[in-house]
């Protein structure tokens, strides 16, 4: 069918929990969007709530933006927390 | 065995032939469905039905006793002794034919099954209880559908009208009661249905009317399912329907 648009579907699959992307599918609108959400990604009682989100309106990175977006953190190793020695005293954290 | 239980077994078989046949129609989109959320969501409604049919007919063989199973009333009864209301055997048509079909029996769905869950028999009442959740669901569908194809494109509001128009005879028999139905009723088992067109035109008229579309007289009828008179389709239905058990009976997956 020709009018049908590109949804992404994240489902939460518990409460305190965050949604989680699970899929995507082709519907007419966001209404019948989530309805087929249900029968595509919920039928085993996976959810307690359903986000769909035209996949169109998602903003996302491209790879050719990789070289100016990732690699400046390569040589800053102190952001990651491998870096710092713990004292002993701290068994975990 | 006693009148009420040999006149609930029947009513029980009733109800599973409902399910049954229509549930079988429905699953004839299986792999046809016009896209591919719409097939997944088509068989899911399918397969609600069949699991339907399942919890009317093990009560119906637990009632018969004799070692009856749910198999037995599925697949070894003829089409005279099927006692499905004829609007569910009719062929699944085009897909607003379809998705018509399913708001004219939803919406008498919920208010049948609504009246099911105060039933004095246990069994009948939960399985209502279950029935009911997916029917709430089936009827938004149905209705979306019905609304985005009524007030769609020249074609599909010209072929939603078409099917409203072909199957509006055959509605009248959801609300036609016979003796042992209606001795039910007067027990609190059964539910009398007479009582329900009002409601049930009130909500498809609206339905109808907002979709752009014309609500038909009332100047046909067809009647006949309950007493084992069937259009010629359900011959048809069965005979896929009960191939596999009848070349091998009693066969395992």
């Amino acid at each position: 069918m020709a009018n049908l648009e590109l949804y992404e579907v994240f489902v939460r699959s518990r409460r305190g929990l965050d949604h989680k992307h699970v899929g995507s599918l082709h519907a007419q609108d966001a209404e019948q969007a989530l309805e087929y959400a249900r029968d595509c990604y919920t039928r085993r009682s996976e959810g307690v709530s359903i986000w769909v989100v035209r996949s169109r309106d998602i903003c996302a990175s491209q790879e050719d933006d990789s070289a100016s977006f990732y690699d400046p953190s390569d040589d800053k190793p102190y952001r990651h927390a491998l870096y710092y020695q713990l004292p002993d005293a701290v068994n975990n954290m | 065995m006693s009148d009420l239980t040999a006149a609930t077994l029947e009513y029980a078989t009733r109800l599973g032939d409902d399910a049954l046949v229509l549930g079988h129609r429905i699953s004839e989109w299986c792999s046809n469905g016009p896209f591919l959320e719409e097939d997944l969501a088509l068989s899911n409604v399918a397969l609600d039905y069949i699991g339907r049919a399942r919890m009317y007919y093990t009560y119906a063989a637990e009632l018969a006793g004799g070692g009856k199973t749910e198999d037995d009333f599925a697949y070894t009864r003829d089409a005279r002794e099927f006692r499905n209301l004829l609007i569910h055997e009719l062929p699944r048509g085009d897909f607003a034919y379809t998705m018509v079909r399913q708001l004219l029996v939803d919406v008498f769905n919920l208010l049948y099954l609504e009246a099911l869950t105060q039933s004095a028999d246990a069994n009948l009442a939960a399985i209502a209880h279950k029935a009911i959740k997916e029917t709430r669901y089936h009827l938004r569908r149905s209705k979306e559908w019905v609304l985005r194809l009524g007030d769609g494109t020249a074609e599909s509001h010209k072929r939603t009208q078409r099917a409203v128009d072909a199957l509006w005879g055959y509605t009248h028999e959801l609300f036609e009661i016979d003796a042992l139905e209606q001795s039910l009723a007067e027990v609190g088992i059964g539910v009398n249905n007479t009582g329900l067109r009002p409601a049930w035109l009130a909500q498809v008229s609206a339905i109808l009317s907002e979709a752009t579309l014309t609500v038909p007289k009332d100047d046909w009828a067809v009647r006949g399912g309950r007493v084992g008179y069937h259009t010629e389709n359900l011959g048809h239905l069965l005979t896929e329907l009960q191939f596999l058990h009848r070349a091998y009976p009693g066969l395992k997956w």
